[in-house]
């Protein structure tokens, strides 16, 4: 018997290699274009800027992965955080720490309406979730009365902007956020019965697992993940900003776990992945800024490399 | 025989009363009389009417092509884009004269629409991921157009484009009567040719439709075309009401189209719907944000949290109907 794994022609060989490990040699390959380009990218400050301006995208994504491992999507994350940040000055007045577990709570009824439609009454994961996209962005600006509200709370401030052993809270909350989910998908029955429901949702109901209960967890988390994005941005601005926290977050937080090797179809997932996947796309906008090129630029090269991701990872299952 | 016998129970099914196609207009209906009842003469103006058709048509273009795109088991996002591309092109071209003002946004759309076509068509890539990309893409290249954003194309009053985008016929204006004539090509092409029936076969099951022989890459190909060529349509109209051409417009706007065609009972799930229940989609959008202007009380936030609300509302609905008919 040949190995078929040396009967392979070289090319496909190629091909299995770079949907493993692409995200992360095209991260190295900008690393290494910006360390010997860009004067001033190595310094701290610029890292810490880069890794702070990610955090909320990387947090959301990781919950959009969840989501997308079970064959569903969220659109309604911006709108999520859009919310929070409308609630969180209505509700300082009662304490800090009433105003952020309001503002979480909504994020986590925004998920709990999100996956009993999804799961309960069989819609659409794209369309629940863009009704809740249109109503939760209206919602947030109707409580805000569209304004603008400045927000001056040490708490708050310390949160968005203090850093520990010299890495902001922001970014350790992400790492952290990413270990959990990673645990919980790789460690726990919770992310076999995930990978189960988005990989064949009839076999995994007729073996019996509590399929529904999954979704409505699943978006749950996704909402309060999105909650917590809302709160670090509004606390980082030091304002509530309803009508432009967020926006189209969504997209981005689908193009991380996408170019991060996660596909669409469900049942499959990476969550390491999807956190790379938002730094490669937070590094190409940073690169082509501070190479003086055009915003327009960044946006082309973002669709090239999504096209060239998705269409690498083509081979592995349905694409 | 047998032929004629199946073709006859087939006629009377299409007939058969479909309470989950007929919601749309049957809500617009009672949505039109309350608002007629409600505001009297303020909503039901001929000039309010005249205003809710002119809003209601560019988003009609745009609807009656994501209408092919969803029931071939699709779907486009980049429409938005595309529009403000569209709409840039058409200010940018204007300075040659109305001919190249057309034609240079209609040609780049058909090129947009033909390579995602083909990377979904040929490629097989998942249309999501596509259209996100073209999303990014176009958005990217209205902003170039424009150099990024601190250019305004002006389109000259005098040119034909801006009079005949201007003007107006019976009460409408233009772009209002070349949407209906785009409908009602679209409505012939889906309902009455071979390629409308491919399109219904490849949303309903690819494989079986691959099986048959037909042409399913060349077809899934072309309502990506289609899609991005009337969005460009509606970009020149825009362009020609407005005078010009922003790269800030239509965000958001491919998701009110998705919105309009799914309240028109189309399913996402590609294989069915209509496109006088998208009529009826756009319609109801368009009708309820006009209403909610006329109460003075309410701001117009509250517009997206009713859209948003009554898209939920009517998917359940019909989804609770087409059940019980299923049974």
């Amino acid at each position: 018997m040949t190995d078929l794994r040396t009967a392979l022609p070289p090319r496909t060989e190629m091909v299995a290699f770079l949907q493993v490990a692409g995200v992360y040699l095209a991260i190295a390959a900008l690393l290494a274009f910006n360390l010997v380009f860009t004067p001033n990218f190595a310094t701290v400050t610029n890292l810490r800027l880069q890794l702070v301006q990610v955090a909320p995208v990387a947090i959301v994504a990781i919950g959009m992965a969840l989501v997308i491992a079970t064959e569903g999507i969220d659109l309604s994350v911006g709108a999520t955080m859009a919310i929070t940040a409308a609630l969180l000055p209505l509700y300082l007045g009662y304490g800090v720490g009433v105003a952020i577990v309001i503002a979480l709570a909504a994020g986590l009824l925004v998920g709990l309406v999100n996956g009993t439609l999804i799961a309960f009454a069989g819609m659409q994961p794209i369309i629940a979730t863009l009704g809740l996209l249109v109503a939760g962005r209206g919602l947030a600006l109707v409580f805000a009365d569209g304004r603008l509200t400045e927000i001056f709370d040490p708490t708050l401030d310390t949160l968005g902007n203090a850093s520990v052993l010299g890495v902001p809270i922001s970014v350790l909350l992400a790492l952290a956020i990413t270990v959990a989910a990673g645990v919980a998908v790789h460690r726990t029955a919770f992310g076999r019965r995930l990978l189960a429901t988005g990989g064949n949702r009839a076999a995994a109901t007729l073996a019996g697992l509590p399929v529904k209960r999954t979704l409505v967890t699943v978006y749950v988390l996704s909402g309060l993940l999105a909650a917590t994005a809302g709160l670090l941005t509004t606390a980082r601005q030091g304002a509530s900003d309803p009508s432009f926290v967020g926006l189209l977050i969504e997209l981005s937080a689908i193009t991380a776990v996408v170019v991060g090797g996660t596909p669409l179809s469900g049942g499959r997932v990476r969550i390491l992945g999807t956190l790379m996947g938002a730094l490669l796309m937070q590094l190409i906008t940073a690169t082509v800024i501070q190479q003086n090129l055009p915003d327009s630029a960044a946006r082309m090269i973002q669709a090239g490399i999504i096209v060239a991701a998705v269409y690498v990872q083509r081979g592995r299952g349905a694409a | 025989m047998t032929m004629v016998a199946a073709r006859a129970e087939v006629s009377t099914r299409e007939l058969r009363w479909r309470p989950d196609r007929a919601g749309a207009p049957i809500v617009l209906a009672l949505v039109l009389i309350g608002g007629s009842l409600v505001f009297g003469d303020s909503f039901a103006s001929g000039q309010n009417l005249g205003n809710i058709a002119l809003d209601s048509s560019y988003l009609l273009l745009i609807a009656t092509g994501m209408t092919f795109v969803i029931i071939s088991g699709g779907i486009d996002l980049s429409v938005g884009s595309l529009l403000a591309l569209a709409g840039v092109l058409t200010a940018y071209g204007a300075q040659w004269g109305s001919a190249v003002a057309v034609a240079l946004p209609l040609v780049v759309c058909a090129v947009f629409g033909l390579v995602n076509g083909l990377l979904i068509g040929r490629a097989k890539i998942a249309p999501f991921i596509v259209t996100l990309a073209a999303l990014l893409f176009a958005r990217g290249c209205a902003f170039a157009v424009s150099s990024e954003g601190n250019t305004v194309h002006i389109i000259p009053a005098d040119l034909l484009l801006t009079r005949l985008g201007q003007a107006g016929w019976l009460g409408l204006h233009a772009p209002v009567w070349i949407a209906l004539a785009a409908f009602g090509l679209g409505w012939l092409l889906l309902n009455r040719t071979r390629f409308g029936q491919a399109v219904f076969a490849i949303g309903g099951s690819q494989e079986a439709t691959e099986l048959m022989g037909l042409p399913v890459a060349r077809v899934r190909t072309l309502v990506y075309v289609l899609s991005a060529v009337l969005t460009g349509v509606a970009g020149v109209l825009i362009a020609a009401q407005t005078s010009s051409g922003l790269p800030t417009i239509g965000e958001g706007r491919e998701l009110e189209a998705i919105a309009a065609v799914v309240i028109g009972g189309t399913l996402l799930t590609g294989g069915a719907g209509s496109l006088s229940g998208t009529l009826a989609g756009v319609l109801l959008l368009k009708v309820i944000q006009n209403l909610i202007n006329q109460v003075g009380t309410l701001t117009s936030y509250y517009q997206q949290v009713v859209s948003g609300t009554f898209l939920i509302v009517v998917v359940l609905v019909q989804s609770r109907l087409a059940r019980r008919r299923r049974r």
